[in-house]
């Protein structure tokens, strides 16, 4: 029995299908990242499961318990908000003490707690402070503060890093993590950044239109997308797509893409025809990753799907700790991630390494993933 | 925008400067003229007044006009001067200020964080009241207070200038909370605060500036209203600004102008004090609502 578990959940705005029957379920201690572009439903999924807003049809258990008709206070969750949500005209303490205080918690039992949170959360040198004398990094844990001491069933996380600078991201971001392994609390997290969702995640939702994409493992996630959305949206830079035809020569088959000039690129498919095979013929999606696609003596040695071939490279872009080479196949941007000191330059040919074993394979009518 | 360099600003004090420094001093002795006048001559005796000189100083200092308007004056046919007028208006003023912007907040609050089909449309409605003219509901609410068994007292002036408050409190604090971030009404109902809690522990706190706006704007229209107070008072339960038109405009013996002016003093000092005391706070207000919002 999960111990999260959200069934048919529909929800209309007047006309608008916002959420279009999702079904997701998590066991306990787990991590739920809900990831999708603006707009997708995420938020108003979250706000459904805290009870902020109604649902139009389906179901939500916590615990084994249907929550639908509770109001958002009695189902045992506790939330942390985009804008954090700390009532200005109270002090740290009694922000974090609001909750207790309004279900009749005695006073001792509430500074006791308070007093606990504040040490793991190392704020408790603020707690006298007001909101609005606290940097942006400040008010998160106070945020944070005030759900933890609620010791709720299930965490839920709007955004929460979302108004943090680049750095400060990363570091709560850790702390957020650290937090979860610590206290096991299930936790339903929105964001936006496929990032925060790759790196926290037990669980990942996908979703677009107020349709879930797909509900798997970060790894499944990344590694076998289902669709061409979810390929594109996870992963940075994002996943090559390249349209290809499916070819056979003899007993073999390859992967023709033209390029924008000479001859085709062509690579032969090792391991014969086994996962395309019922594809020879016709014109498919081709998605590698960056991390696929890389220098030769960068690749994957042990990998027997490593095929090389030689590309016109337009652009070059060091990072620091790789760089990325632009080249153009089958009348997309392709970027391969190579090694920092790759030697590549801007306007040459170049050998790539085309590691097929990772390759995915998608239908361009449908953008689902066949092989 | 950068700074203005020091020469320019030297530059633009010669000429300009004094230009709109004696444009200024001017409407400021247009606009206290009047009340310098009033004071002056309500400390003089009759007799100064009538040598003809309305802007000279009193020679003969005397309160003897304030007294006298406070506690002895005639108005209409009792010699009581204007107390008991006094004590009728602050009757009336305050239970109306402190209920309708109480019921306003509580509109506002509806209005913006308790959304329901068709809110708007009540929202508009009771914008529209802003809009009636005062002698429109005249003879309606004459008929309501009689129906109430309050016609001829404070209670129900009281009543009157509260209901007709309404409109305008609830649209001062429904713009006010237009712009009151919804995530902390949220972040209290998960808390699992009430209506009631949410709005007394989360938003009333925060409404000061909101509030002050509201109270000046309620207490100098209910203080300086004419019309309610004639129609629907009695002899007995007339508020301030009606006792002093019936104490100037008294058609029986001398006119004491002294007496007149002391009156209308102490018939706009309560305004006046609110003002100075909370005018700042009024300024801060309507800009806070403007900027946030």
């Amino acid at each position: 029995m999960p111990f999260l578990e959200i069934r048919n959940l529909e929800k209309r705005f007047g006309t608008v299908d916002v959420l279009k029957g999702i079904n997701l379920a998590i066991d306990e201690g787990g991590f739920l990242v809900l990831v999708g572009p603006s707009g997708c439903g995420k938020s108003t999924l979250l706000n459904t499961i805290a009870g902020l807003e109604t649902i139009t049809k389906g179901e939500i258990h916590i615990n084994g318990r249907d929550v639908k008709n509770l109001h958002p206070s009695e189902r045992d969750i506790a939330m942390v908000f985009q804008s954090y949500a700390l009532y200005p005209n109270m002090t740290v303490a009694q922000n974090i003490a609001f909750g207790m205080e309004i279900r009749g918690v005695p006073k001792e039992e509430r500074d006791k707690a308070v007093s606990e949170v504040s040490e793991i959360l190392q704020i408790k040198h603020l707690l006298s402070r007001k909101p609005s004398q606290l940097s942006g990094g400040q008010r998160q844990r106070v945020a944070m503060g005030r759900a933890l001491v609620r010791r709720p069933l299930v965490f839920l996380f709007d955004e929460p890093l979302s108004n943090l600078d680049a750095k400060l991201r990363v570091d709560m971001r850790t702390e957020i993590k650290r937090l979860h392994q610590s206290m096991k609390t299930t936790i339903v997290y929105v964001t936006h950044d496929q990032i925060e969702a790759m790196t926290l995640a037990t669980r990942i939702a996908v979703l677009k239109d107020g349709l879930l994409q797909q509900f798997g493992t970060p790894a499944e996630i990344y590694n076998s997308p289902a669709n061409m959305f979810v390929a594109d949206f996870m992963g940075s830079p994002a996943m090559n797509l390249i349209p290809v035809s499916v070819e056979k020569s003899g007993n073999d088959l390859r992967l023709s893409m033209p390029q924008r000039s000479g001859s085709p690129l062509t690579l032969a498919l090792p391991g014969g025809a086994g996962r395309i095979a019922k594809h020879a013929g016709r014109n498919v999606i081709f998605g590698i990753r960056p991390e696929a696609l890389t220098d030769p003596d960068g690749a994957d040695r042990n990998s027997p799907g490593v095929v090389t071939s030689e590309c016109q490279i337009e652009v070059v872009e060091p990072a620091g700790s790789d760089t990325f080479a632009i080249t153009h196949l089958g009348g997309k941007e392709v970027v391969a991630r190579l090694r920092a000191d790759a030697k590549v330059s801007p306007g040459k040919k170049a050998m790539l390494a085309f590691n097929l074993d990772k390759a995915v394979f998608f239908d361009p009518g449908t953008e689902q993933r066949i092989v | 925008m950068s700074a203005a360099s020091p020469e320019t600003a030297m530059k633009t004090t010669s000429w300009t400067r004094i230009l709109i420094y004696a444009v200024l001093i001017v409407f400021v002795i247009y606009y206290l003229l009047p009340l310098y006048v009033m004071l002056v001559n309500s400390l003089k005796p009759l007799d100064e007044i009538r040598q003809g000189d309305m802007l000279a100083l009193p020679q003969q200092f005397t309160i003897e006009p304030w007294l006298s308007a406070w506690s002895t004056a005639q108005i209409g046919v009792q010699p009581t001067g204007l107390r008991p007028y006094f004590l009728n208006s602050i009757i009336m003023v305050a239970p109306a200020v402190a209920a309708s912007t109480l019921l306003g907040a509580l509109n506002g609050y509806v209005l913006t964080k308790w959304r329901f089909p068709g809110d708007n449309l009540v929202f508009t409605l009771m914008l529209l009241s802003c809009f009636i003219p005062f002698q429109i509901v005249l003879i309606p609410m004459a008929k309501v207070l009689g129906l109430l068994g309050l016609a001829g007292t404070t209670w129900g002036l009281s009543l009157v200038h509260a209901v007709y408050g309404i409109g305008f409190t609830t649209l001062f604090f429904r713009n006010y909370y237009e712009a009151f971030p919804t995530e902390l009404v949220r972040a209290a109902m998960i808390d699992g605060a009430s209506f009631f809690q949410i709005f007394r522990r989360i938003l009333l706190p925060s409404s000061g500036p909101i509030i002050v706006v509201t109270v000046i704007w309620q207490f100098t229209n209910i203080w300086n209203d004419f019309l309610f107070g004639v129609s629907f008072a009695d002899s007995y339960s007339l508020p301030m600004t009606v006792a002093l038109n019936n104490l100037v405009s008294s058609s029986t013996g001398v006119k004491e102008y002294n007496v007149h002016f002391a009156g209308a003093i102490l018939a706009a000092l309560p305004t006046l004090i609110v003002y100075i005391v909370s005018g700042r706070y009024f300024v801060r207000g309507l800009m806070a609502g403007a900027v946030k919002g």
